[in-house]
């Protein structure tokens, strides 16, 4: 057992991997010389060489094109795009190729390929640098997108995301790189793609969250527990393919839902969760589904951050508006 | 601008090829042309979706795979059909995913050609991709893209071309110059002079071949994919043919280009010239032709009739290719209803 932070899981996962089979490369800007913009790849490059971790071009289509193609050859790429405002220029090849091959040729040709991007705000970075446009990303048919929240989380999703048959984004929330420590084993282990993590247990309201997001859901937790409400929390993880059947079990039994995203709110992926909810156990609602989003604005800069981001305090006033029903 | 064979069937250079092998590429060129009149028929009668001719093109497609090995990566276009059968990809999976079916995409094994999508220009970098994970493995296998005038433009030409040099990926870039990106012409497309030029700004030799010529195209990619294979990085190849039908069933090309230039490019039609060639050598009778002509007939009747004979696509099959594991998805049922 080792105590690291989010980025150092990470960086130890993709060390597992790159030690654990021959396949496995690293491509993307900056990710070999100094270890990538959040360091996640540091001393790869030394450790495995420059014909496995991979500086190139500063092209973020050329990296996930590229990356396609070697996955279809027989390859693991894992390819990083340093900010999730940057990955657009890659979207044509995520959302026209990546996640197509497999239904364009019938199962003949897969591209089992990772993609890494940190993603969201409350570092006070400059513009592009803090989006979370997961729901765009989670839209597309064919692709998993997996958002990990913990250290522990973190190694063993992109442990599996590496061995999966099927392209995964692997949205890494940068707020939380170094502002948690667990203790988790070094040994290979995967947490599996799919299932949501019930973190914690209660029966009174269940709050829904994913990455950066978790921080304030976990305080919101405490202080509603101090006030004697028993509070499920659940991390999302997976976006798609979505565990709706672990969503619907909690709300069958605690009744009452708040869902978290740093996202704006139009459009966001908590909609798909409300949704599946009041499909799934609407007897078994005793109030409306609450959301807690960002806005619906241009994520702002840094003196701005503290309007956007969402609080403690509203994820705490939403449930109670649960409870007031 | 490179090539062997003129279009009246005179030689410029002695021919490094048989007549025997020749009258192969000839059949084959036969073979493709039956195909795409077919395809082209079949669609008027409804039997096809949209059809993207590439009759004209058939010796930069024939001579391109004819000069790949049997495993290399070919990474075509929607206009690529004679270069993908060239390179494995049978006749009936062609004529199977035209009438509207994922499944005519579902290569047999052995077969490394990628099913084409109808984005322009995304394609290009995959076989920077696919060769350069061949390179890191060892294996001598190469990847060829194909691409049109009109993909140069976009952004994704750039990247593909920048990336594969970058990394000395033994991949090579064949542009076909069919004269028009749908109605615009080349001439507007850029101004480069040539497109083969413009592989001098990334550090890879280009090469200018008469596409019509299909000796002239083997030879050009032939030496191409030899340099791949030892290890010297991409070409950029730049066939100029030109486009004797429409840009697909859904266009008229009367509306942006003069008859006169169509017919002028009528005598240098790539099958023409290699029958005056063979002509020449003794190589090609008025009776060859025929059979020629009624074997590839039936050849392309006997693939139209098995993929008109597959049975029509479920629901199951429709849904089972998202993952490699359907993933339970209960909102979504046949019927809309969700299952409880």
């Amino acid at each position: 057992m080792n105590e690291l932070n989010l980025a150092q899981a990470l960086n130890g996962a993709l060390d597992t991997a790159l030690s654990s089979d021959d396949r496995v490369v690293l491509l993307g800007e900056d990710i070999g010389r100094t270890g990538g913009v959040f360091r996640i790849t540091d001393g790869l490059a030394d450790k495995y060489g420059t014909d496995r971790v991979f500086d190139t071009p500063v092209a973020e289509s050329g990296i996930v094109g590229a990356a396609f193609g070697m996955a279809i050859a027989g390859m693991r790429p894992v390819a990083e795009l340093q900010f999730m405002g940057f990955s657009y220029p890659a979207y044509d090849q995520v959302i026209n190729h990546v996640a197509r091959i497999r239904n364009r040729s019938n199962h003949r040709f897969t591209a089992p390929l990772v993609i890494r991007i940190p993603y969201g705000g409350g570092i006070g970075a400059a513009e592009h640098h803090s989006e979370s446009t997961e729901a765009i990303y989670a839209h597309i048919p064919g692709v998993k997108v997996v958002v990990p929240s913990t250290p522990r989380d973190a190694r063993g999703l992109l442990l599996a995301a590496i061995e999966d048959p099927d392209p995964v984004l692997f949205l890494e929330p940068i707020r939380l790189y170094r502002a948690i420590k667990e203790q988790i084993p070094e040994i290979y282990y995967r947490v599996d793609i799919g299932p949501v993590r019930v973190e914690r247990q209660g029966v009174d309201v269940t709050l829904f969250g994913w990455g950066a997001m978790m921080k304030e859901t976990r305080q919101a937790a405490s202080a509603l527990e101090e006030e004697d409400i028993s509070v499920e929390v659940i991390d999302v993880r997976t976006l798609t393919p979505l565990d709706r059947d672990g969503i619907v079990a909690s709300v069958e039994k605690t009744g009452r839902a708040v869902v978290v995203h740093e996202a704006p709110l139009t459009g966001g992926f908590g909609a798909e969760i409300a949704a599946t909810i009041q499909e799934q156990c609407l007897y078994s609602l005793l109030a409306p589904v609450q959301r807690v989003t960002g806005w619906d604005t241009v994520f702002p800069l840094k003196r701005s951050e503290g309007h956007y981001l969402p609080s403690v305090d509203q994820i705490i006033a939403a449930a109670r508006r649960t409870l007031e029903e | 601008m490179f090539g062997l064979v003129n279009s009246d069937g005179s030689v410029r250079d002695r021919l490094p090829i048989t007549v025997e092998d020749m009258r192969d590429l000839y059949a084959d060129m036969v073979e493709a042309r039956t195909y795409d009149e077919k395809s082209m028929a079949m669609q008027r009668q409804g039997r096809l979706a949209t059809y993207a001719p590439f009759r004209g093109q058939e010796a930069a497609q024939i001579g391109a795979a004819a000069a790949l090995h049997e495993d290399d990566w070919v990474v075509g276009t929607y206009r690529d059909a004679a270069l993908n059968w060239r390179a494995g990809y049978p006749w009936r999976l062609l004529v199977l995913g035209r009438t509207g079916d994922e499944r005519g995409g579902e290569l047999p094994e052995g077969v490394n050609v990628l099913p084409p999508s109808i984005t322009v220009g995304g394609h290009m970098i995959h076989a920077g991709g696919l060769a350069w994970a061949e390179k890191l493995q060892g294996s001598e296998r190469i990847a060829l893209t194909s691409f049109g005038d009109g993909a140069t433009s976009e952004g994704d030409f750039h990247e593909a071309m920048n990336f594969a040099a970058v990394f000395a990926t033994p991949t090579v870039f064949l542009c076909q110059n069919n004269g028009y990106a749908i109605s615009y012409p080349t001439a507007e497309q850029t101004k480069s002079k040539t497109i083969a030029a413009k592989a001098e700004g990334y550090g890879m030799p280009g090469v200018r071949v008469d596409g019509n010529d299909v000796v002239g195209v083997l030879v050009a990619v032939r030496e191409a994919a030899d340099r791949a294979r030892k290890g010297e990085g991409p070409s950029l190849i730049e066939a100029v043919t030109y486009r004797m039908g429409p840009h697909t069933t859904a266009d008229d090309p009367t509306r942006y280009r003069d008859e006169a230039e169509s017919r002028d490019w009528e005598d240098r039609d790539p099958l023409l010239r290699v029958r005056r060639l063979l002509e020449k050598a003794g190589g090609w009778t008025d009776e060859w032709q025929a059979e020629l002509e009624k074997a590839a007939s039936r050849v392309i009747e006997e693939a139209v009739e098995w993929a008109e004979d597959v049975p029509e696509p479920t629901f199951e099959q429709m849904m089972g290719r998202v993952f490699a594991e359907r993933s339970r998805s209960p909102t979504q049922q046949p019927d809309g209803a969700a299952d409880e």
